[in-house]
């Protein structure tokens, strides 16, 4: 497919289908309903496709684990509080062990929150999110193109690692139109699934996430770690951008990168040197990598469209050895290039 | 006089359930239709969560774990993948009359060609005992100790009443497993259930009335008895749904 402009929720779904993505549950919510639209005007066209709009997000990841039990390369996709509903299903898909690709098109929280593009699932996301010791990969997209590109990596590394990963977009990826390319990137035949339910003739596979036995359990949990330690090895994905002469250097992921290099820019022709640290995995988070690009600088700012949830794993990175301040807005409120400036002038006449 | 065979699609797993407990006949129920039809070597079983939890121990095909209640949901995602095989689901009664109403209910609506067996003994087994939806009133729980509705709440759900008002399904029945005769009778709406699922007829509901000795206090023969004079008059038994 030739590069087109598309609106950040449509190029996600088509990406999926590029990716051998065959199988779509959702239950509709703003700002991701183009997503979900998408997939079912392509997938009920498709003879092998399958889409249900599913009686809630509850449905709609327990359809999910089914497919992905049954070994089809699936997704779902929503937003904050269909999220919280969802995590039900990530953790029983972490505990069985099986490939999903979720997408959050995030919106401001609390409760029904708004509909307003924001940062605020960070913990839910980076943390398992649901019950038990597990997580998922975190691909954080900030424009379109690169969300076509994770989306398709996802199932990759979902197949890979037999594990759950969720596309955490801000609701301004969603929504916006931007010029992307979508390659035929179906690499499902190199994952070979033959743990899935299938009915296969004498098979007697069994998926589950039930260990009564605790010695048991705790070797399943132990296994787990073995993985995710694998992934944390492997997987870890960032950007950075004029980081080498910098004394300041701002982290920011998604959009809010975007209006951070707007105001290292300005910063930069008023003197104040200034880089970008961009985390594209939130988990595994890019602790060692961001340490190693501040060695250099005097301070930290962190900026998020939340009230300050990545600051913790900058922080953890950091381990103490550098002061860390936040400029940030939530609920809906994009941070202007002006308040991240501010934030970096403030942080440069610090000692 | 015929052989006593065991059934092929039971596993020489020693099965857990208390002893007189009917998850037991129900299960060699399933199994036998699944063999007779010849649909033991394409079938897929999601297990629920309650005293079956580990029902794919059992039964000798492929098995999936739902989460509690999510049984049909799961049922969905795996029978749109593979729709050429024979998906079914085997709850108990908090687990499709409870948490998982909305997917027993959507599950019906849409139709979906899959297979529910409804195991309702009128209480949480599982978790020691507590009242379920489908709990008689004046019966007392571990979480009803003065008897279901001794403050006027409302009296059992009726599944097998309730799924056939929705436009979907294609078959629908109440039986029960108290007796011989029940028992015959039982596995023939199990047959059909089945039968019209491997015809593409769309969703089929088995509802059977059991017992759970241990958590209703009582002998098995007991229990046996207690559905007869206490369960039938409540949840009669009978063809509710049928397309022709
Ligand atoms: C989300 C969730 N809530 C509660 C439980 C605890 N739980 C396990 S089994 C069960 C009840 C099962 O009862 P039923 O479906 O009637 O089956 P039975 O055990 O009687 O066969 C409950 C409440 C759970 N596992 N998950
Ligand atoms: S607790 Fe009740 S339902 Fe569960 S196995 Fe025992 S008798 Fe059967």
């Amino acid at each position: 497919m030739e590069k087109k402009l598309m609106k950040g929720n449509v190029a996600i779904a088509e990406a999926a289908i590029h990716a051998g993505c065959k199988c779509f549950f959702g239950y509709p919510i703003t700002p991701q309903n183009e997503l979900i639209e998408h997939m079912s005007k392509r997938l009920l066209k498709l003879e092998d496709g399958v889409f249900v709009q599913s009686e809630s997000e509850v449905a709609a990841i327990n359809m999910v684990f089914g497919a992905a039990g049954a070994g089809a390369r699936v997704m779902t996709s929503s937003s904050g509080p269909g999220l919280s509903l969802k995590q039900e299903g990530i953790s029983f898909l972490a505990g069985a062990e099986l490939p999903a690709v979720i997408v959050n098109v995030m919106r401001g929280g609390p409760g029904l929150g708004g509909i307003q593009p924001a940062q605020s699932d960070y913990f839910q996301a980076t943390r398992g999110g649901g019950h038990g010791d597990y997580y998922t990969m975190v691909y954080a997209p900030a424009n379109v193109q690169e969300a076509v590109d994770l989306v398709q990596k996802a199932f990759d590394k979902a197949d890979e690692y037999r594990n759950p990963v969720i596309i955490l977009a801000d609701g301004v990826i969603g929504q916006m139109m931007e010029p992307a390319e979508i390659k035929d990137n179906d690499n499902s035949a190199n994952y070979k699934k033959d743990w899935a339910v299938t009915g296969k003739e004498g098979s007697h596979n069994i998926l589950r996430s039930l260990y009564l036995d605790p010695h048991e359990l705790n070797i399943h949990n132990k296994n787990l770690t073995k993985k995710y330690e694998k992934i944390e090895a492997n997987e870890i994905m960032f950007e950075t951008a004029f980081i080498d002469d910098a004394d300041i250097m701002i982290v920011a992921y998604g959009t809010t990168s975007r209006i951070a290099r707007s105001a290292i820019r300005e910063a930069r022709e008023k003197g104040i040197k200034v880089g970008l640290f961009r985390p594209i995995t939130l988990w595994p988070f890019p602790l060692k990598e961001l340490k190693e690009a501040a060695k250099n600088t005097k301070n930290v700012v962190v900026a998020e469209m939340s009230s300050g949830q990545m600051i913790y794993d900058v922080k953890l990175a950091l381990e103490g050895s550098k002061p860390v301040s936040f400029v940030g807005e939530a609920g809906g409120i994009i941070p202007t290039t002006k308040q991240i400036l501010e934030a970096i002038e403030l942080a440069s006449k610090e000692e | 006089m015929p052989n006593f065979n065991k059934t092929k699609m039971i596993t020489d797993v020693t099965m857990h359930y208390c002893p007189g407990c009917t998850h037991g006949i129900i299960h060699r129920l399933v199994a036998e239709v699944l063999e007779e039809l010849n649909i033991n070597d394409n079938a897929i079983l999601v297990a629920p969560v309650g005293c079956s939890v580990i029902a794919y121990n059992y039964f000798k095909c492929d098995g999936i774990e739902a989460a509690h209640g999510r049984a049909p949901a799961v049922a969905t995602g795996v029978k749109r993948v593979h729709p050429n095989k024979v998906v079914f689901t085997y709850q108990g009664d908090g687990d499709l009359a409870s948490i998982g109403m909305a997917e027993t209910v959507h599950v019906a609506s849409r139709n979906e060609n899959v297979t529910t067996i409804f195991v309702n003994n009128a209480i949480y087994g599982m978790t020691g005992g507590q009242m379920a939806p489908t709990t008689l009133v004046g019966q007392v729980t571990t979480t009803s100790p003065y008897g279901r509705a001794s403050k006027n709440e409302s009296g059992p759900i009726h599944i097998a009443e309730m799924i056939s008002t929705i436009q979907g399904p294609a078959y629908v029945a109440r039986v029960s497993v108290h007796d011989v005769p029940n028992i015959k009778k039982a596995k023939e709406a199990i047959k059909k259930a089945f039968q019209y699922q491997l015809d593409g007829k769309g969703y089929s509901l088995v509802e059977v009335l059991s017992t759970c000795p241990t958590n209703w206090g009582m002998s098995p023969v007991d229990a046996l008895k207690w559905v007869k004079d206490n369960m039938l008059n409540v949840f009669p038994l009978g063809v509710y749904k049928e397309e022709k």
